[in-house]
């Protein structure tokens, strides 16, 4: 396995996606007294090459090491970033690599990684609970975190019509939290 | 033939009441006999909702306390990821001494968070004389970090751009003393841990995870590195003042030459780490370099940047359990954090648990959960349903720890001759 640079990676994911691909970006920061250089790499890919990007990552590194997904409302649609450590395992060589794929509302599904990559699972439970997105093809579609009586339709990490605004305790003296 | 054994696999529910260790989960086992043909696990009892409080109600400087208090013993990893995230998105500076601050302070709390396991591990096999003696060389640590910090566990240390408090001339004699004192008892430690007969009976070929499992699973932290995958954020990724020190990822092959990815190679990960860490705290505190210890101390100034700033950013932090993530988007003009979300170690640890559980026996589930040192372990009640006959009978958490010390026992008899 090369250890490519995050320029060469960029370049990579750009070749193997083609059209599939919404942008990239870099960012770099030096630390330390030795000026070593943390790296971050930041992939947009559409729906229909995620499962390319994602099997593209494995030819990279046979096994990337997998962290988890961060969703995010943000408003007319839903980001997910599936967070990866490429190049684990190297000395300083490591590069925080984020796929991110950009749903809109009216279509909240994307297809599991969990088949690639077996540790994804708790990830993807926690994202169809929280965010409100049909993992398609999941092994295992239970909730993981919230309890079996939580109501259906209630998305808590959801800042629209579907969050959980309704079920908070608004204290004496305190205000409720408005949403535009 | 083989319906009659399927009619014998008994459901065990094990949770997910667990007062003694830090946070409840059940653990649903199915078993034949004593052997465990099946795992799952039902997390999210103690699901709080701070990533929400952070995205809604919080500013930034308020959300580090809430990350402090993520994990009553992580209380310095986690603010740490946090900060960095925010600096990063943001685009502040970080003063290199703080940065050399941070890493002692987070070393410290490893220090502490793996003589915790360790006394742990041992009262989990019912060894509760190991239990006693390293949580008394546990409480020097303690001392450490009181002495420190102000406190024995909150620290309150990390501060976006910096940290809160110095390390001064006048105080490293001390921590230089607590250094010393860790050296001197390692030995023995090691002797304890690794050396004793019952102790490597009860661990050895215990919860096996093997190499390509932790790979799969995703593992991380000691987890991982016990079953021989070398993987570290303080080596892998520069972050903070470990870039400059150069760690290097330790896997049990060190000093036992094999790895068998059980719960013996993870007491043995584990302790090679506190000396690592001794070692890593004499190193920073000598290249420690001088200057100032925050970016902006005034903290109406910090919220009103923190205000304007706009952009997302990433970052991690080796905890004395593994990786933890923060992911933090802000949002110019927004107090909260636009989106924040964290990855805590165990969160990944726990995919790995059925894959060590199964084929392993009910006397040694307390030891072999316990040993990814999760958040949330000691077995406190157990219910086990015959499927059958649908009738439930109990085990509270003492009849299961009687079972793990009578294993002990019968091991230890066994090899004394008594």
């Amino acid at each position: 396995m090369d250890i490519l640079s995050a320029r060469d990676v960029e370049q990579s994911f750009k070749d193997a996606l083609k059209d599939d691909l919404v942008g990239t970006r870099i960012y770099e920061r030096e630390v330390g007294l030795k000026k070593n250089v943390y790296t971050s790499l930041w992939v947009d890919v559409k729906r229909d090459g995620f499962r390319a990007a994602i099997l593209h990552l494995c030819q990279l590194q046979e096994m990337p090491h997998f962290t988890v997904i961060a969703p995010a409302d943000r408003g007319e649609a839903v980001d997910l970033l599936y967070h990866f450590s490429l190049y684990h395992g190297h000395h300083l060589k490591a590069i925080a690599l984020a796929i991110r794929v950009t749903l809109p509302k009216s279509e909240l599904t994307i297809p599991t990684i969990s088949d690639i990559i077996p540790g994804a699972i708790f990830a993807e439970r926690e994202t169809q609970e929280m965010m409100g997105v049909q993992v398609t093809g999941i092994p295992d579609d239970r909730r993981l975190f919230l309890p079996d009586d939580f109501p259906q339709g209630v998305y808590p990490w959801r800042r629209d019509e579907t969050g959980p605004q309704d079920m908070l305790k608004v204290l004496p003296g305190r205000q409720g939290i408005q949403h535009e | 033939m083989s319906d009659s054994i399927h009619k014998t696999t008994f459901t065990m529910p094990i949770g997910p009441i667990h007062p003694a260790i830090h946070e409840p989960i059940r653990l649903d086992l199915s078993v034949d006999g004593e052997e465990i043909v099946g795992v799952d696990v039902a997390a999210g009892q103690v699901h709080r909702g701070i990533e929400w409080i952070g995205m809604n109600r919080n500013n930034p400087v308020q959300s580090i306390y809430l990350a402090e208090r993520v994990c009553g013993i992580c209380s310095a990893c986690h603010p740490f990821a946090f900060v960095q995230a925010v600096e990063q998105a943001a685009n502040i500076d970080v003063p290199p001494r703080a940065e050399y601050i941070r890493v002692i302070v987070a070393e410290i709390e490893r220090i502490h968070s793996h003589l915790l396991w360790a006394g742990v591990a041992g009262h989990e096999i019912g060894f509760d004389t190991l239990f006693q003696l390293v949580w008394r060389v546990r409480e020097e640590v303690m001392d450490l970090t009181e002495y420190i910090t102000g406190n024995r566990n909150s620290k309150a240390m990390y501060q976006i751009g910096g940290v809160r408090r110095d390390i001064t001339a006048d105080q490293l004699p001390t921590v230089q003393k607590t250094l010393d004192y860790y050296k001197s008892v390692f030995g023995e430690l090691k002797k304890l841990l690794l050396d004793d007969p019952t102790v490597k009976l009860r661990t050895r070929g215990v919860g096996i995870l093997s190499k390509e499992n932790a790979l799969r699973l995703c593992a991380a932290g000691p987890t991982a590195r016990a079953s021989g995958v070398p993987t570290d954020v303080r080596q892998d990724h520069p972050y903070s003042a470990y870039a400059d020190l150069g760690v290097r990822a330790i896997t049990p092959e060190v000093l036992t030459g094999t790895v068998v990815g059980d719960t013996y190679d993870r007491i043995v990960v584990r302790l090679l780490e506190v000396k690592q860490s001794v070692e890593l705290i004499e190193q920073a505190v000598a290249e420690m370099p001088e200057g100032p210890i925050l970016n902006e101390p005034k903290i109406a100034k910090l919220l009103a940047v923190l205000k304007k700033a706009e952009g997302e950013a990433v970052a991690r932090t080796e905890a004395p359990r593994g990786e933890c993530m923060h992911y933090v988007r802000m949002k110019a003009g927004e107090d909260t954090l636009d989106a924040w979300k964290i990855r805590a170690p165990t969160y990944a640890n726990l995919i790995s648990v059925p894959a060590m559980l199964i084929g392993g026996q009910i006397a040694d589930v307390p030891i072999a959960f316990a040993s990814i040192d999760p958040c949330l372990s000691c077995t406190n009640r157990a219910v086990v349903v015959n499927k059958c006959s649908g009738t439930r009978s109990e085990l509270d958490s003492e009849q299961l720890h009687a079972l793990s010390v009578e294993k002990t026992r019968r091991f230890h008899s066994e090899l004394t001759g008594k």
